[in-house]
């Protein structure tokens, strides 16, 4: 007689007249397959923990994105945040479908071009660029919006060096209703920054203004926000069309619209509560559409949205280490995945799914991470089916800056894979090795030998 | 170790505790093991059974039962002086 599945043995007490305020269920599904690949025989080949990106839902995605606006304004072009996720595999997925690349570094400028990106099509962002950055994207031709002055004189400078005109924009920040307002990029719509700027730009005569740009925000939870930003770029556009008879060829509205993650503090998940592309594509081009452009004068519509397109594109999938109970008695779990992969799980309460079936009964659990860290807290509180040692798991929605924040921390960085369109997974970035920290490092020659 | 007096456990895993009123819910395992020590089996004899119906190695079986019995202690559920046995 073969035997049954093993699940450890629990005793729960019934608590009446004490529902979740809002009713939700806590039913969880078992996620035993990622596009066609079983959870198990992906981490029995590339190990645990791992981290799986989905090609199909990248491209339903943007595609999603590039319908709800391309279907409210008639000019629009995505551009891709690399700073979101650079894995290669990945840019050049959204290259494929057309996004330019947003770039914040030098060194992301590098990748992009390495990727075979046409200068022409990078937009170049962040408050630092240096000298050696700014000569590349000037030659290359790139969008290089302007932070601050300081970068303004050193592209004035560069101009007469390169006898070239750069291509340029600059970032405006405003009030949009939301707050704090992100002041620290760019130059402020109110007092009046933004306008010195534009017209310092456009006095100068060396730099060509083909656009402008702001970024208001990230998670934003308010389309409206993003229709109040657009009409104040639109007003901005029109005023340099009066004065100096200067077409601006686009308005860059940046990115920050929200993924399907549920921030810490929230009462609803956000999959049934964030925004939606059509929401905010709505706002925008309500905004844009109703302002004094002319028909035939309306700008492009740049959109740098990172974390929207690529959150639920990516798993990450882990195991139990160990199961044991804090002093109050609470279900303690403890799984190979760690803060230092999993950064996001500072700001969001990640779904896990357990990636085998289990019984209907449940634990209130506090997830842990493998290090030795105290912070190393991957869910503070969460309904959980009674997962055993060596079980696995399925961390939801971890596209969006896991891949480029994560750290080198205590152990090395797993493997990444990538399920293509027909279901076939492919390694896209392989697990660190001890080698590759040792190379980086040099021993000065007295401190070589220990003993 | 044993179980306080009157506690009542059905087959479909609901346990009652008269003396505080109090109502908790068991998986099926953990009712086996409720059963077996209702019926004075040792921790040994228990965790002998646990492997020979289910699907586990012995050291998760040993420390899930303890931990199952630090549950019962932890919601009153046990006789006060303990069997050395269990």
């Amino acid at each position: 007689m073969s035997k049954l599945r093993y699940e450890r043995p629990v005793i729960k007490k019934l608590e009446g007249g004490m529902p979740n305020k809002f009713g939700l269920r806590s039913e969880i599904q078992p996620m035993p397959t990622i596009d066609g690949n079983s959870v198990a025989n992906l981490i029995q080949d590339y190990g645990s923990p791992l981290f799986v990106i989905s090609e199909k839902t990248i491209r339903s995605t943007l595609k999603k994105a590039k319908k709800a606006f391309e279907t409210q304004y008639p000019r629009v072009q995505f551009a891709w945040s690399y700073k979101t996720n650079y894995l290669n595999a990945v840019c050049n997925i959204f290259h494929q479908e057309g996004s330019w690349a947003e770039v914040v570094s030098g060194f992301e400028y590098d990748k992009a071009i390495a990727l075979g990106v046409s200068g022409k099509k990078i937009i170049f962002n962040g408050p630092e660029k240096s000298v050696e950055d700014l000569t590349k994207a000037i030659q290359n031709d790139s969008l290089i919006h302007i932070d601050h002055l300081d970068e303004f004189y050193t592209i004035v400078e560069l101009a007469g060096t390169l006898k070239k005109r750069p291509r340029v924009a600059i970032r405006v920040n405003m009030d949009t209703g939301v707050y704090p307002i992100w002041d620290r990029f760019g130059f402020n719509y109110e007092n009046g920054q933004a306008w010195d700027a534009i017209n310092k730009i456009m006095h100068s005569g060396k730099m060509e203004l083909i656009g402008l740009h702001c970024h208001i925000g990230t998670f934003m939870l308010s389309p409206s926000a993003y229709g109040i930003a657009a009409s104040k770029l639109a007003e901005l556009t029109l005023a340099l069309e009066q004065k100096f008879n200067h077409e601006i060829k686009y308005i860059d509205l940046g990115g920050g619209f929200p993924s399907r993650n549920t921030l810490k503090g929230s009462y609803l998940p956000g999959i049934d509560t964030n925004p939606t592309f059509d929401d905010f594509a709505e706002a925008i081009s309500t905004a844009l559409l109703n302002s004094n452009f002319r028909k035939d004068k309306l700008p492009l519509l740049i959109l740098e949205t990172g974390r929207a397109l690529i959150d639920e594109a990516a798993y990450l999938l882990g195991s139990v280490i160990a199961n044991k109970r804090s002093s109050t008695g609470r279900r303690n779990t403890i799984l190979d995945v760690g803060v230092n992969i999993l950064f996001t799980s500072f700001w969001y309460d990640h779904k896990i799914t357990p990636a085998q079936s289990f019984s209907q009964y449940t634990e209130e659990t506090c997830v842990y991470g493998p290090l030795c860290m105290n912070i190393d807290v991957i869910r503070e509180n969460t309904e959980l089916p009674l997962l055993n040692r060596g079980d696995h798991v399925v961390i939801h929605n971890v596209g969006a800056y896991n891949l480029t924040q994560w750290m080198q921390f205590i152990s090395l960085r797993p493997n990444v894979i990538l399920i293509d369109t027909n279901e076939k997974p492919h390694l896209i970035r392989e697990r660190e090795t001890l080698d590759n920290m040792n190379n980086m490092e040099k021993i000065p020659d007295y401190l070589v030998k220990i003993n | 170790m044993k179980l306080r007096k009157n506690i009542a456990v059905s087959e479909a895993g609901l346990l009652f505790n008269p003396v505080t009123g109090e109502s908790y819910t068991i998986n099926p395992i953990g009712i086996d093991i409720l059963n077996m020590i209702q019926a004075g089996k040792t921790r040994e004899n228990i965790c002998d059974a646990i492997l020979e119906k289910y699907l586990c190695d012995r050291t998760t079986v040993e420390n899930d039962y303890q931990d199952f019995i630090g549950l019962l202690s932890h919601n009153h559920l046990t006789e006060r002086h303990e069997d050395k046995d269990a």
